[in-house]
Formats: C-alpha cells, sequence, structure tokens
C-alpha cells in the first residue's frame, strides 16, 4: 500500500521527462537545453532522470552527468522551498555582501557544503553576479530581487517568511481539521 | 560631427506623430524592477484613469495631442536612483518614485505642466536639483549612441523600434549591399569587438565570408560574466530589437542563414525580452524565409547559458551550443573558419552587433569623428563601487578616468554613501581579467591600447570604484576565487595555479607569509599566463599582478607588520579595550561568544587574546566604541 504512490510518483515523472525529450526532438545537441526544462520542472536535476536522459539520448550517462556538474545553474541535490541567493559580484562584495551571508548562514544554520536547512525550508547560495550593480549588495529571495540589503534586512526578510509560513501551516492544519470535525459530527 | 547631430541622423519619420503627445515612461530595467517601477506603472494607469486623463499605452498612428501615453522603458542607465520616470517632452526626469508619489506627478506635472521639486535628482557635491538629462551630470557629460534608445523605447514594441528607424540599416544591408560592401564599411569605420579582446570587427567579418561553405552562423555573446558589468543586460532589455538588426546585417555580411543570441541565464528579464524581440520580429516577416523580398532566409534561434563563466569564451560558447561541457579549444582554426558543427561561425558581442546598424545608417567616417584614432566609437561602461552615482555610462573612447568617475559618478563615497573628496584609492577595469588602475591613472584616456601599456584591459567594460577603506589584497583574492572557480579544468596551469595563487593570497591574509611569497605570486603568475589556452587563464592572475605592481606596500604591510591597513583581514585584527573610554557595562562580556572579555562591573574590561577569535562582536555591542582595533 505504501509503495503504490511513489511508483504512480515515478511513472508521472518519466512523462515528463518524455513530453520534455520530445519537446526538443531526442537531440545530444539540445542536452543543455533538456537539463534546463527538467530543472524547471523539478527544482533539480535527480539522478535516476539524468541515467533515463543519457538513455533515451542514447549517450554514456557519463555525458549527462559530465555536463550537469560543468555548469553552475545544474543542483543534483533538492533545493528548499524558499531560495535566497546573495550576488556574488564584485560591487556587491566591495558594498559588503559577504556580512549579509554570514549572517544569514549563522541564522539558519548552513554553510558553503550544506546549503540547505534540515527541513527543507531555505536554501542559502552564492549567485554569479546578476548585473543589477547599482543596487549592490543584491540578495535575490524567490525570484524577487532586494538592493541595499543589510545583515539587519536580510534577517528580516526571513523572519517575515518564517512568520508567513507558519500562519499557513496554522491555516493549513485548520481547514484540514475542520471537514474532520464535520465528521466527527456526523 | 557632433554626438547630437549623430544621434539626429536615427530617427525617420514617422516620429512626429509620437511627438505630439506627452508620454511619461517608466523604467523597467532589472534595477528599478526590483525597487518596484511595475507598482509605479500600475498606479499610474490607475492615478491617470480618476484624474480622466486620456491615457493610450500602445502606440498608434494619430493620437489626440491631449492624450498621455505611459510606457515602459529598458534600464536607463541610472540604477542606483530608480526607480525612475520620465516626462517627454518636457525633458523632466524624476528619481527615486514611489507610488505614493503618482498622484502628485499626474496632478503637478500631467495637468499643470509643473515640475515636482522633491522628486529631483540633486547632485550630491553641488546640491542642486536637475530637471532632467541636460542639467544632471550624470547624463549631460555622457555620450550615450548605443544607449540612447534603451531610455525611451519600448523594448516590447517592435513597431516603435520600425518607427524610428528601426530595421532600415538591415533592409539596406539585404537589398542596396553586397556582403564584399558591409565587411568594407565595417572594416573601414574601425569598429572593434567590445567583448574584451578588441578584434576589428570587419576582419572578422571578411575571414567568415570568404569560406567556401553552404553553411555558416553568426551567434551573438549575450554571455556576459564578469562580475560587476552589465552593460549587455542593459542593451539586451532596453532595446533587444538593435541587436537583432546587428545580428541580421553580421548574417548578410557573411552569407549565413542561421543566427542564435546565446543570453546568461541569470538575466531572466533579457531572455524575455530579446525571446519576445525575435518573435515579433518573425511576425513581421522581418526575420524568417524571404528576408526583405531578396528570397533570402535567416532564422534566429534565443539560447540560455546555465552559469559558466568560461562560456564566454568563443569556442567554450560554440562547444556549449553543441551540448557539451563549455571547455574551450586551441585556435586556430579559428571559429570564422571552423566553428559551429565545423562550419564557418563569427561570434560578436551585443554592444559590438548594437554599434552596426548605426554604421550602416551614418557611414564609416562619422562613426570615426568620435573616439580614438585606433579605437573608434564610444564604449560603455558598468560604473559602481564607491561612487556617488552608480549605472551605466556611454562615453567615447579616450575619455580619462577622472572624467568618468569623478565628474559622471559624481565623487568617491564613504562606506554611508557620503562623498569622500579625498576617498579615491582604485579602480578596477575589465573585471577578473583586467587589472587597478590608481590616482596616477587619472588621466589617462581609457583605449585598448593605453590600459594594455599599464597592464590593465577594458574588458567588457566592468569599473569598480574603489574608496580607501578597500583592502586591495582582499580585492585581489575576491577575483582569484572567481577565476579558480570558473576555471574549466582543462589546461593543469590554469586549474592548479589558480588554485595555489589563492592559498598564496589566504597566507598573505592570515598572517602566514613569509619573504618568498610575493616572489612566487609573481613568478606563478606569469607561468599561469603563459600556459594557459584560453582568455580565462591568460588573463586569471591579472589583479593579482597588477595590485602586485600598484599596491606592493600593502602586501608587504600584511607581511611583514602583520597589519591591513584597511581593516578588513581579520586574522591581523587585534581587537583592544579602550582603557579609558571603558565604562564597565558587561555588554561586550554578554556578546563574546567566546568568553575572552572579563572585568568587574565599572571597572574597564579585557580581551584575552588568546581565547578571542576576532569576531567584532564586542565591537557591535559596545556603545560608545572602547574597543578599538577591530
Amino acid at each position: 500500500m505504501a509503495a503504490l504512490p511513489v511508483v504512480v510518483d515515478d511513472a508521472e515523472r518519466f512523462e515528463n521527462v518524455c513530453r520534455i525529450l520530445s519537446r526538443f526532438g531526442r537531440r545530444p545537441s539540445g542536452l543543455i537545453p533538456i537539463l534546463q526544462a527538467i530543472q524547471h520542472e523539478y527544482q533539480y536535476l535527480p539522478e535516476e532522470v539524468l541515467t533515463f536522459v543519457a538513455t533515451s539520448l542514447d549517450v554514456p550517462p557519463a555525458r549527462v552527468f559530465g555536463v550537469a556538474t560543468f555548469y553552475a545553474h545544474f543542483a543534483l541535490e533538492p533545493k528548499g522551498k524558499h531560495v535566497i541567493r546573495i550576488c556574488d559580484g564584485t560591487a556587491c562584495h566591495v558594498k559588503q555582501s559577504l556580512p549579509v551571508l554570514n549572517a544569514l548562514r549563522e541564522k539558519l544554520g548552513t554553510s558553503e557544503k550544506n546549503k540547505t536547512t534540515p527541513d527543507m525550508m531555505f536554501t542559502v547560495e552564492t549567485v554569479a553576479c546578476l548585473g543589477a550593480c547599482g543596487l549592490a549588495p543584491v540578495v535575490v529571495i524567490d525570484e524577487q530581487v532586494y538592493g541595499q540589503v543589510t545583515p539587519e534586512r536580510a534577517l528580516g526578510l526571513v523572519d517575515d517568511i518564517k512568520a508567513a509560513e507558519m500562519l499557513m501551516a496554522r491555516a493549513g492544519a485548520t481547514t484540514a481539521a475542520e471537514p474532520a470535525l464535520e465528521e466527527s459530527h456526523e | 560631427m557632433s554626438s547630437a547631430e549623430l544621434v539626429q541622423v536615427g530617427p525617420a519619420s514617422g516620429s512626429a506623430t509620437l511627438n505630439q503627445l506627452r508620454r511619461v515612461v517608466i523604467c523597467a530595467g532589472t534595477g528599478c524592477m526590483a525597487n518596484g517601477a511595475m507598482k509605479v506603472f500600475e498606479q499610474f494607469k490607475q492615478a491617470t484613469a480618476e484624474t480622466g486623463l486620456q491615457v493610450i499605452l500602445e502606440l498608434r498612428e494619430e493620437a489626440a495631442s491631449d492624450e498621455v501615453r505611459l510606457s515602459k522603458s529598458g534600464c536607463q542607465g541610472f540604477c542606483q536612483m530608480g526607480p525612475l520616470v520620465s516626462v517627454i517632452p518636457d525633458g523632466i526626469l524624476y528619481t527615486k518614485v514611489r507610488s505614493e508619489d503618482v498622484a502628485e506627478i499626474v496632478v503637478k506635472t500631467l495637468t499643470e505642466g509643473q515640475v515636482v521639486e522633491r522628486l529631483l535628482y540633486k547632485d550630491p557635491s553641488t546640491r542642486k536639483s536637475c530637471r532632467g538629462l541636460e542639467d544632471n551630470p550624470f547624463y549631460s557629460r555622457q555620450n550615450r549612441l548605443v544607449l540612447h534608445e534603451c531610455g525611451f523605447l519600448d523594448p516590447e514594441d517592435i513597431r516603435e523600434y520600425m518607427k524610428h528607424g528601426g530595421y532600415e540599416a538591415a533592409r539596406k544591408a539585404f537589398v542596396e549591399m553586397a556582403p564584399e560592401e558591409i565587411c568594407k564599411l565595417i572594416t573601414e569605420s574601425g569598429l572593434r569587438g567590445r567583448g574584451g579582446g578588441g578584434f576589428p570587427t570587419g576582419r572578422k567579418w571578411d575571414a567568415a565570408r570568404v569560406q567556401n561553405s553552404t553553411k555558416k552562423y553568426v551567434i551573438c555573446n549575450g554571455d556576459e560574466g564578469d562580475p560587476g558589468a552589465f552593460m549587455n543586460r542593459s542593451v539586451m532589455e532596453g532595446n533587444p530589437h538593435s541587436v537583432i538588426e546587428g545580428l541580421m546585417i553580421a548574417a548578410r555580411a557573411i552569407g549565413a542563414s542561421e543566427t542564435l543570441i546565446y543570453v546568461r541565464a541569470e538575466y531572466p528579464l533579457a531572455v524575455e525580452r530579446v525571446r519576445r524581440a525575435v518573435a515579433d520580429a518573425e511576425r513581421e516577416g522581418i526575420l524568417g524565409k524571404n528576408v526583405f523580398g531578396t528570397g533570402l532566409s535567416l532564422k534566429c534561434e534565443v539560447m540560455e547559458g546555465a552559469g559558466a563563466f568560461v562560456c564566454g569564451e568563443e569556442t567554450a560558447m560554440i562547444a556549449s551550443i553543441e551540448g557539451q561541457r563549455g571547455m574551450p579549444r586551441p585556435k586556430p582554426p579559428f571559429p570564422a573558419q571552423s566553428g559551429l558543427w565545423g562550419k564557418p561561425t563569427i561570434i560578436n558581442n551585443v554592444e559590438t552587433l548594437a554599434h552596426v546598424s548605426r554604421i550602416l545608417k551614418v557611414g564609416a567616417e562619422v562613426f570615426k569623428s568620435i573616439g580614438t584614432k585606433d579605437s573608434p566609437g564610444t564604449k560603455t561602461f558598468a560604473l559602481t563601487g564607491h561612487v556617488a552615482n552608480t549605472g551605466l555610462v556611454e562615453v567615447p573612447f579616450g575619455t580619462t578616468l577622472r572624467e568618468i568617475v569623478l565628474n559622471i559618478g559624481g565623487g568617491i563615497t564613504d562606506d554611508a554613501g557620503k562623498i569622500w573628496k579625498t576617498g579615491f584609492k582604485a579602480v578596477q577595469i575589465g573585471g577578473p581579467s583586467g587589472g587597478c588602475l590608481t590616482e596616477e591613472h587619472l588621466d589617462l584616456p581609457l583605449a585598448y591600447e593605453s590600459l594594455r601599456s599599464v597592464g590593465a584591459m577594458v574588458g567588457s567594460g566592468g569599473l569598480v570604484a574603489m574608496n580607501q577603506g578597500t583592502c586591495m589584497v582582499s580585492i585581489a583574492r575576491f577575483f582569484m576565487e572567481f577565476t579558480q572557480r570558473e576555471s574549466c579544468g582543462k589546461c593543469v596551469l590554469c586549474r592548479e595555479g589558480t588554485k595555489q595563487l589563492l592559498a598564496l593570497l589566504d597566507d598573505v591574509i592570515e598572517g602566514r607569509a613569509d619573504v618568498g611569497t610575493l616572489n612566487l605570486l609573481e613568478k606563478l603568475g606569469h607561468a599561469v599566463q603563459v600556459g594557459s589556452l584560453c582568455g580565462l587563464g591568460k588573463t586569471a592572475p591579472n589583479p593579482v599582478l597588477s595590485t602586485l605592481r600598484y599596491f606592493r606596500k600593502e602586501y608587504e604591510e600584511h607581511i611583514f607588520e602583520k597589519r591591513c591597513r584597511a581593516g578588513r583581514c581579520r586574522a591581523l585584527l587585534s581587537p583592544e579595550i579602550n582603557e579609558v573610554k571603558c565604562k564597565g557595562c558587561g555588554l561586550c562580556i554578554k556578546a563574546c561568544p567566546t568568553s575572552a572579555i572579563t572585568g568587574e562591573k565599572k571597572k574597564p574590561h579585557h580581551i584575552d587574546a588568546e581565547l578571542c577569535i576576532k569576531c567584532g562582536a564586542c565591537a557591535t555591542a559596545c556603545k560608545i566604541h572602547a574597543v578599538e582595533g577591530i
């Protein structure tokens, strides 16, 4: 019983991958756009999907892994629900982006190696220059760009997300609880 | 001919109808969008509706004179002061506009024709308000040719671009000119690649043109990876059609039928705008089959990069497009002989292509009349760091650093953003492959040759100004860390050499270096330059060698005196409590994570140097600044 949903999930997953592969004509030359599309779908590149892609394109898995590990954008591990990216460009660096990064890492308990919190809520990573140097230092949280960020402001933004998550969890708990209550009444 | 006249040549017929109505242009570049430009745009829509003003959002052939056209523009370059709102033809530029300010602009400016004083830009050194572009030193001292249209054209509206003479040059290239003529014209103009190398564009095209092949490719290099540079982003966001037009002309010149724009994935807005522009050009019948009725067909694809700096290098980019790891290969054969899929290929930078259509319109002589003899034309620089006005600056080659940093940039600032008259320390030019320029270079005319002679390079055009509070060893380390991370690993000297250079710099910063370290840095630096295949490795040691050349004393202080004059290198700090100032409140004792501070209440406290980890928590906690040396 417990294994069943996983099987369904996997089948669905590969169906999506197949669709993406067909969209790019199953050509090995389209490997990068294919991986980009897959990552867009799953937020990261699961290992079994990479092997599946290699088989479908008729190239050795090493070739697919080689490309996936070469480019900084491809993530081989799942990311947290909220992704915090600190710009690592020169302008941000001279305008003190490092204290912002350290403050966030300290607060969320992440590091250079472990970028994601154990509860899979946050990922803290640095990103190559975003070209918004006029706003340095820049932090991007879930695609929203924040400029002239101080460590205090960054921590405040994280607190806001945490508060919103708490509210949502509570709201979710009550809506989930309501039908249960009705049932018990019956 | 002055640049003003040169700009005048651009707009063709049709612009008269545009000028009849008043336009409100909201900058929609990455910087302004992050500061809430879209909210301002929506607020304008709402506020104008409430006051009964006739507002139109799209370009129309006929418009009543009392109508107001609301439009978005690409990056206007003055990112720090965003969101920017300009009112045309009144010539007013409002800065830092919030949605709360919109109602006032609508009432005062759009209906009463007056200026809202408090939203004008104030020159930080003279405290004078600037009404618009003409009296604002940031803009008035520039010479915006490539960027000119970024400020007022709607980048998402191909019709507007065409109304201002867009695609005229491409039509001319396809209908009236032979490929040889185009190559000759570009060679005569002296246009050089704006991506960093400065190779003559006309010669590159000619080399591909003479190749006998049925298939040829043109690639636009929009993989602007230099940290601290965003010129290409602004052009792709602000005027994507000018890039496509340049690409079409290049394709015609070499006889290519397929083109590709490779855009960096870190620029989502640029990707979106370029994709849209290509789709619009296809819909209008400009791209596709039978271009301008010549029977020639031209395809244009857009590809997103995947985050590798080395892909900015031609051969690495080709590998990336072919679906491989982005690793460079030896040249020759040059891409113009054997590039993408082994066919003749030319790769041009975004800014280079954006210059092309103007050259076809005004001719080589007019183009050459600006800039220096060997480096004609203008160049955009991304001016960032410790300057009052950060943003995008376009000036002729030969302009001095003083003009750019101190006049256009408005002077050096301290960490709090206040003007610091004597604060100038250095300017880093050309990103991780460039070098440092110091006070002695303030009057050096910036051009390809002059910069090379002082150990720097134009690079793609990033200019990072640094004040006296910057540690040059740390800056060298920052760039070395970047190139070390981005090295693709193919050449041993680049892969291992950058790692060792980084370790040596760490030694200097953390107080482990000795007499031999500096010599070793220099020797290894030269070895990496010689032993690397591509531009990344060949230029990777530049920031180290350049800071060693101009700031050797600072390195020596780190090594022999164990002292960082900027106070940035934590390991060299020795925090102490000033016994006279300290009141013994105990705040620092509570803040110290390693219990290194001891002392009785109301008596001066003491830091145990053995236990201290130099985290600075005590200095932050102390309200009377009694902790010194950190």
